[in-house]
């Protein structure tokens, strides 16, 4: 066996799973899909004494509307994000961004809590709550908090969580009518994790853009929200934008990591590529959206 | 749902009630043993492979209530109550392939036959998911899983016949419904 020896909990409810991780904070490790975890349990990255299977808690699945946001359950899979036509509906960069995540058989088991706590900086989930400004729900000894998606994410792998603290749900904005949404990456294989990506939400009005929002994953420790980017396109036309000029703007504070498969330079390039696309497939779907209602 | 205790300590063995190929079973584990190994091992089901161990090959997929999974990334304590299905319950009397089975066989769509499992459980719940498959579908839904033979033209190929099989028994027995 690869792992090595771990004491197994089986939580039923959200109180119980804070009341094991109370008990043993640092020498535990919650479960939620062990899409990543599991693996960093086999290569022993990771030797939790105790792990808090959060699986079976069943009021962390699922989403629901509520007074104007959608509200995400941690244990929500991948393939839910996918499939769930009330969750796509309320917030459409859920459903774009989660087929880009892993393969079919990762979706069925991963989760969108999983992946915010994990905080790989290359990960999808994490760059879409930031763009959309969403609020994580966290429940520990002492009661829940909220923490806002921009103070979250400390740097990779590491986040704004206690030892002791359980994330629970997701809540996130929805965007009313004439909006549209992108999130585009490349990645060096279907289904890796992207080199560089870019999430885009944005909202026109009268052949203006009335309200932007961008953000990028792999282009830092942690995703990055363009604001000055932002700034600079709210009330601008969307015909005659400048693609190459907007994407080189947005990249131009970033400071990417450099690895085998990418130099900093090679990722702020596919980087500014990518926002321009991701803008402008966000403002065609805006028009298409428009269209329907028309 | 058979209930498990809430707490396993670790080292200590504990009892899984699940049920594997239709059939109901009983495994004795302990908590960081994978389902991968305890098919294996416990149930001496080694159609299962084991390759990467950490999630990458896909060979060691099964299906999890009817859900394609990498049952390297799943400890045995967790499928309790679950309803697995491995490659051996594909075809269950060993003689007659099923679709799928039959499509890799005819199409050469396995060379040394590691990985072959974990493509042919992938490629049923794929077609189950999408009966009327694109060829880039099908690339797509093939690509959680690594072969190191075939370069995997054979395997596209086999889905692909699989998909028309499937297809072609779905509008005969379509059309004997109502009339």
């Amino acid at each position: 066996m690869k792992p090595a020896p771990f004491a197994y909990h089986a939580p039923r409810t959200v109180a119980e799973a804070v009341s094991v991780l109370a008990d043993h904070g640092d020498e535990a490790k919650v479960l939620a899909g062990g899409q990543s975890l599991v693996p960093m349990l086999a290569l022993r990255l990771a030797r939790p004494a105790h792990l808090v299977d959060i699986n079976g808690v069943a009021e962390l699945a699922g989403g629901r509307l509520a007074n104007g946001h959608l509200v995400v359950g941690a244990t929500t899979r991948h393939a839910a994000l996918e499939r769930d036509a009330e969750i796509g509906t309320a917030v459409p960069l859920l459903r774009l961004a989660a087929p880009q995540i892993g393969h079919f058989q990762i979706r069925n088991r991963g989760t969108l809590g999983g992946s915010l706590a994990h905080a790989d900086a290359a990960a999808e989930l994490p760059a879409v709550t930031r763009a959309l400004d969403a609020e994580i729900s966290v429940r520990g000894p002492s009661g829940e908090r909220t923490i806002q998606a921009a103070e979250f994410f400390k740097m990779v792998f590491t986040t704004a969580l206690e030892p002791d603290e359980l994330l629970t749900a997701v809540r996130f904005p929805v965007w009313g009518a004439g909006c549209g949404f992108a999130v585009e990456e490349i990645a060096r294989r279907h289904g890796d994790f992207a080199l560089a990506g870019a999430v885009c939400g944005v909202q026109v009005a009268a052949g203006r853009i009335e309200r932007v929002a961008l953000s990028m994953f792999g282009m830092g420790s942690v995703p990055e929200r363009l604001d000055a980017l932002e700034k600079s396109l709210t009330g601008a036309p969307v015909d005659g934008l400048d693609l190459a000029d907007i994407g080189a703007q947005g990249v131009a504070a970033l400071d990417p990591p450099a690895d085998v498969h990418a130099s900093s330079r090679y990722r702020k390039q596919v980087g500014a590529a990518l926002i321009g696309r991701a803008l402008s497939a966000a403002i065609e779907s805006a028009a298409a959206e428009e269209a329907s209602r028309a | 749902m058979p209930e498990l205790p809430a707490v396993a300590d670790a080292g200590t063995e504990v009892d899984v009630a699940l049920t594997v190929n239709g059939q109901p079973r009983r495994v004795r584990v302990e908590p960081r043993k994978t389902l991968a190994d305890s098919l294996r091992e416990d149930l001496r089901l080694t159609g299962t492979h084991v390759g990467c161990e950490h999630g990458v090959c896909g060979a060691c997929t099964v299906l999890m209530d009817g859900e394609a999974v990498r049952s390297c990334l799943l400890f045995a304590v967790q499928v309790r109550g679950a309803d697995i299905t491995t490659v051996e319950g594909l075809a269950p009397d060993g003689a007659a392939l099923s679709p799928v089975q039959r499509a890799f066989r005819e199409h050469h769509g396995l060379q040394c036959g590691f990985c072959t499992p974990g493509f042919v459980i992938s490629a049923t719940a794929f077609l189950a998911a999408h009966p009327q498959p694109t060829d880039t579908e099908i690339r797509e839904g093939l690509s959680g899983n690594l072969c190191r033979c075939t370069g995997y033209q054979g395997i596209v190929r086999a889905v692909r016949a699989a998909a028309a099989e499937l297809a072609a028994t779905e509008d005969a027995s379509g059309r004997k419904g109502p009339a």
